[in-house]
């Protein structure tokens, strides 16, 4: 890693509808900020899901021979968020990997999810509304 | 193969596409989907279900850094995130009805393009385009750290950007990779911005476009725990071992090395898809 570059002062885009008076608004740096931290965070604790359930599902089924060259998609049970919780609770070691899995994929949408927050609070409606549609498209795949 | 001997060659197959691919910049996706479907004659929709799970995990891990030290157009991003959406959607549909073999072969004409890109390096190119006034509308101008300063830049050709997006988002979904060499390529020769923001700001996409399509191959059984966790813990690890050894390593000899790796691939891919044996 290379050294951090200088911090702005200011933040490089003010809201045009910033007004005198109300509490500031978050600045473009603030959310950079805290966008980072949630993305390492996402990507820690996905990690140390995948980890436990990897090491569970080695210690339990490590000697079972792999048949992966068969696509077998529509008869698993983890193809859904619902199912893979299910399945963590009850201590299913593929079901706690397949958590880790849901919860890196939930990262990027709790990153968009938390601009959208930003971008309302700045008061920014033409970036409110791309961000709201990435979103949507986002809970579209995940859901639909 | 048993499970645990399978996940151990793997995660090591990984851990080194991991490690290449942030050396050299090209990502270790590309490598991963043809080395488990060539070598551990993986199906390639397991595949792609691990693969694109891996490229969430690494474009996070290094967007984390990168966001926070300024580099990335966090507007841009989003604003070309509604093209690559569109695009992995799309493209998660179009997967259901390609066959197997045609994923084949586009995968190894775009592992082929890479190469070439890899090779050719990256030389300044014709005149610069004028600014485009759709840029200061949409507020996409910004600036990036550079000592002592920060130095200001304006966007070009925001429509051509915009459209290579979706076709990246497209090719990111069907195969299972980041697509960060088409990403590049819109905000880089297309738009025009300067080198650090569109390696900053592809990263920062990267998870997005990603996600898109997982959660639509996640229902369809693509991503299996068994293949994609020694995919992902491998990837990442060596994506973080290659970011540290940035500093240090001979980029030139690796770059070579990974390039060679990839044209390997991409003629197996070649061959396999026309043969018929995905």
């Amino acid at each position: 890693m290379t050294a951090p570059p200088p911090r702005r002062s200011t933040p490089s885009k003010p809201s045009p509808n910033a007004e005198v008076g109300r509490p500031r608004a978050w600045s473009d740096y603030d959310v950079e900020q805290v966008v980072g931290r949630l993305l390492q965070a996402g990507v820690i604790l996905a990690s140390i899901v995948v980890v436990l359930g990897g090491t569970l599902l080695l210690a339990r089924h490590g000697s079972e021979a792999t048949a992966f060259s068969v696509f077998r998609g529509d008869s698993s049970t983890l193809r859904s968020v619902s199912a893979t919780l299910r399945g963590a609770l009850h201590g299913d070691p593929r079901a706690i990997v397949q958590l880790g899995l849901v919860l890196l994929i939930a990262t990027p949408v709790a990153r968009v999810a938390l601009t959208l927050a930003a971008f309302a609070a700045q008061r920014d409606r033409m970036y409110v509304a791309m961000t709201g549609l990435v979103l949507a498209l986002l809970l579209i795949g995940l859901f639909s | 193969m048993s499970l645990a001997l399978f996940a151990l060659l793997v995660a090591a197959g990984s851990f080194g596409a991991g490690l290449l691919g942030a050396v050299t910049g090209l990502g270790g996706g590309i490598v991963v989907v043809p080395m488990l479907t060539v070598l551990f004659h993986v199906d390639i929709r397991y595949a792609i279900g691990a693969s694109l799970v891996s490229v969430i995990a690494t474009s996070s891990g290094a967007a984390s850094a990168y966001v926070r030290e300024g580099y990335t157009n966090v507007r841009i991003g989003i604003f070309l995130e509604v093209a690559t959406t569109v695009g992995a959607l799309v493209g998660a549909a179009l997967a259901h009805v390609v066959p197997t073999s045609a994923l084949a072969i586009l995968f190894g004409l775009v592992l082929l393009y890479s190469a070439y890109r890899s090779l050719r390096g990256d030389k300044a190119t014709a005149a610069v385009p004028p600014p485009d006034p759709l840029g200061e509308r949409l507020r996409l101008n910004g600036s990036y750290p550079e000592a002592p300063g920060r130095v200001p830049y304006v966007v070009h050709r925001v429509r051509l950007g915009f459209g290579v997006m979706l076709f990246a988002g497209i090719l990111s979904a069907l195969l299972g990779i980041g697509s960060g060499v088409v990403k590049v390529l819109a905000m880089d020769r297309a738009m025009r911005l300067p080198f650090k923001v569109s390696t900053t700001t592809s990263n920062f996409m990267i998870g997005v476009t990603a996600a898109a399509s997982a959660g639509v191959y996640l229902h369809r059984g693509y991503i299996d725990p068994s293949v994609a966790f020694p995919v992902m813990l491998g990837v990442l690890s060596g994506a973080v071992l290659g970011a540290r050894l940035l500093a240090v390593a001979d980029a030139v000899w690796l770059r070579r090395i990974f390039t060679a790796v990839v044209c390997v691939l991409a003629v197996e891919m070649l061959y396999k898809g026309l043969t018929g044996g995905v």
